[in-house]
């Protein structure tokens, strides 16, 4: 009789470990392989080193005009530093930035926490940062009560207005998208003929239009002496341009709910209101948590369009900016600098999307 | 509460029309459920059975005709709609549990937001209905972990959360596997001897010889007859009853 002898793990062969064997399999693997790692390298390292070399090596971080980025190749990230209060305040008046600064903080301080999933309190401080937020930066940064200086929103700009406009666009631009999906799908005739319409117009025609009709067309309809604000206008024109959109995503998530989910909604009795609320749209909107975020991220960036109606948003800024002679050619990295400003804040948009989704994703778990 | 004869009765359904469309499913229907009867309705498919069954909990509007549930009568008015909702408990062929919320929360759902009971005794009452169709263990877990038959003894019990007068049942052991019908058929067998009055739309044919008073065969939106199981099964009047019964039971 044999007896059965546990043989010993062995290490493996080294062409199959480490970063060695990752090499030989991922990149070398057969000649043609070979070749194709071998010139995709090439490549990378001939574009990679002038750029790094433009934006780091030779680059020039310190300075208050353009003598100190003579002589240098690189780029002038003195002009960005120099000019980082505009770009991020706009006009706003230099010793009211505190103001701004709270805001921002509170902004920090209430998405933050979203992040983490351990972090307690995150239903009062969800509600926090979609109600009482708001109401204080409006307060704080317009000023003019509880003794503070008055600035007129004329002054707001930079990041702060991009924000803003990005905040109350897609705090708004939600519910009422929920809404106007709903009505859509309504069986009452003259809600879903209203919210088809609704939908269809706002979907129909441009952002830029509906900016323009905000700003130019829209005063000369309203009567003499009842002029509301330019950038509330804008904002009302991107609130229901986007809903519109946000309304279509919520909707597909809508219809692939089974009919049966709302039969058994009804036969224990719940509501219309409350068989959407706590079964209907929790698991449509969690099915279109990608189509939302995109909405985000599109609205996020279509507030830059808000320059053609004279409201100065940080890219605005920064082109004023770059046309000051005091600089000379900084155009690139003007460009370059509000390019990264929005892609931090639509790629942390992102990021959280993909959180949530895993997050959300253990109920269907089979 | 119109009379007493209304009262007595815990579903009437008088020359109950239904249209879908152009198509004629229900014909004239009328029956009558006293409290604490266990019907039981077979029928070839199309024969409009679910059609019937769903009218009760106004889940099909009727078209022409009148049904009267636990003395309410139905009509557009949403309010009594809800009214009757909350007393009748239903059971449908692919469990419809509503898959983001655990076992626990799809038990405790309706009492809360319905019946505006306190978190605590919903939360009581779901266990001890869980414990009933024997899955406590599982009040945790999200519907997509549990086995179809454990599905759909959740759903009963979701239904009896509500404390429910009356039970209606979709062919609920339709999509089941063969070994888990038996799990569920064992619930509802128990529920008919407590005397919970029970609509079951099934062809569990043994299901209805046990705990059936009555036992309704429907065919082309009509009901070609009834009668009780035994007489049903051993004597059927109607050539359509018999052509029925050969096909489902000689097998």
């Amino acid at each position: 009789m044999k007896n059965f002898t546990l043989l010993p793990d062995m290490p493996a062969p080294i062409v199959a470990r480490g970063i060695v064997g990752w090499f030989r399999k991922n990149l070398f693997s057969t000649p043609w392989n070979s070749v194709l790692s071998v010139i995709v390298i090439y490549v990378l390292y001939s574009l990679l080193v002038p750029v790094l070399d433009w934006a780091i090596f030779s680059a020039v971080f310190t300075g208050a005009d353009k003598s100190a980025c003579e002589g240098t190749d690189g780029a002038c990230w003195a002009f960005i530093g120099n000019r980082l209060d505009i770009f991020i305040y706009g006009s706003y008046p230099a010793e009211e930035y505190w103001r701004l600064k709270i805001c921002f903080a509170l902004l920090l301080l209430s998405f933050g926490p979203q992040f983490f999933d351990k972090f307690p309190y995150k239903m009062p401080v969800g509600v926090f940062s979609l109600t009482a937020f708001p109401v204080i930066c409006y307060f704080l940064i317009s000023g003019g009560s509880f003794g503070l200086v008055d600035v007129e929103p004329e002054r707001w700009g930079g990041m702060a207005l991009t924000l803003m406009l990005a905040y109350v666009g897609i705090v708004a631009a939600l519910p009422i998208g929920v809404v106007l999906a709903l009505g859509r799908r309504s069986e009452m005739p003259v809600i879903r003929t209203f919210c088809i319409g609704f939908i269809e117009m706002w979907r129909g025609v441009p952002l830029i239009s509906v900016l323009f009709m905000s700003s130019v067309m829209l005063p000369l309809f309203l009567p003499d002496g009842m002029n509301f604000d330019k950038l509330l206008r804008a904002l009302i024109g991107i609130t229901m341009f986007q809903s519109a959109y946000m309304a279509e995503v919520i909707r597909g998530g809508l219809q692939a709910i089974p009919r049966g989910q709302y039969e058994a909604a009804k036969a224990l009795g719940l509501s219309y209101w409350k068989s959407m609320g706590l079964i209907i749209l929790p698991q449509a909107l969690k099915l279109v948590i990608p189509g939302i975020v995109n909405t985000f991220i599109a609205l996020f960036k279509d507030t830059t369009l808000v320059l053609i109606i004279g409201l100065l948003d940080i890219l605005a800024t920064v082109q004023a900016a770059i046309t000051d002679p005091a600089w000379g050619a900084v155009g690139t990295e003007g460009y370059v600098f509000a390019a990264a400003c929005f892609w931090v804040f639509c790629f942390s948009m992102s990021r959280y999307s993909q959180h949530l989704e895993q997050k959300l994703h253990r109920g269907h778990k089979r | 509460m119109d009379n007493a004869t209304t009262n007595e009765l815990a579903v009437q359904l008088a020359d109950v029309n239904k249209w879908y469309g152009e198509f004629h499913v229900l014909k004239d229907i009328n029956l009558d459920v006293t409290p604490g009867e266990r019907i039981v309705i077979c029928g070839p498919s199309g024969s409009g059975k679910s059609t019937m069954i769903r009218c009760i909990n106004r889940l099909e509007e009727h078209q022409k005709g009148k049904i009267i549930v636990n003395g309410i009568e139905l009509t557009e008015d949403l309010k009594r709609i809800d009214e009757v909702r909350r007393e009748v408990g239903m059971c449908f062929q692919h469990f419809n549990l509503f898959p983001h919320l655990t076992v626990l929360e799809n038990c405790t759902l309706a009492p809360i937001w319905v019946r505006k009971m306190p978190k605590k005794e919903a939360d009581e009452i779901a266990m001890h209905y869980l414990e009933r169709v024997k899955i406590p263990e599982q009040a945790d877990k999200f519907p997509g972990q549990l086995s179809g038959g454990q599905q759909q003894r959740v759903a009963i019990a979701r239904s009896l959360c509500m404390s429910p007068k009356i039970m209606l049942f979709d062919e609920p052991t339709s999509a089941l596997d063969p070994e888990m019908i038996k799990e569920v058929l064992d619930v509802m067998v128990e529920l008919a001897e407590e005397g919970m009055t029970m609509l079951c739309v099934t062809h569990e044919m043994g299901f209805a010889k046990l705990v059936a008073n009555r036992v309704i065969f429907m065919d082309a939106g009509q009901i070609v007859e009834e009668n009780e199981p035994h007489e049903f099964f051993d004597n059927p009047q109607n050539d359509r009853t018999k052509l029925f019964l050969s096909q489902i039971l000689n097998h």
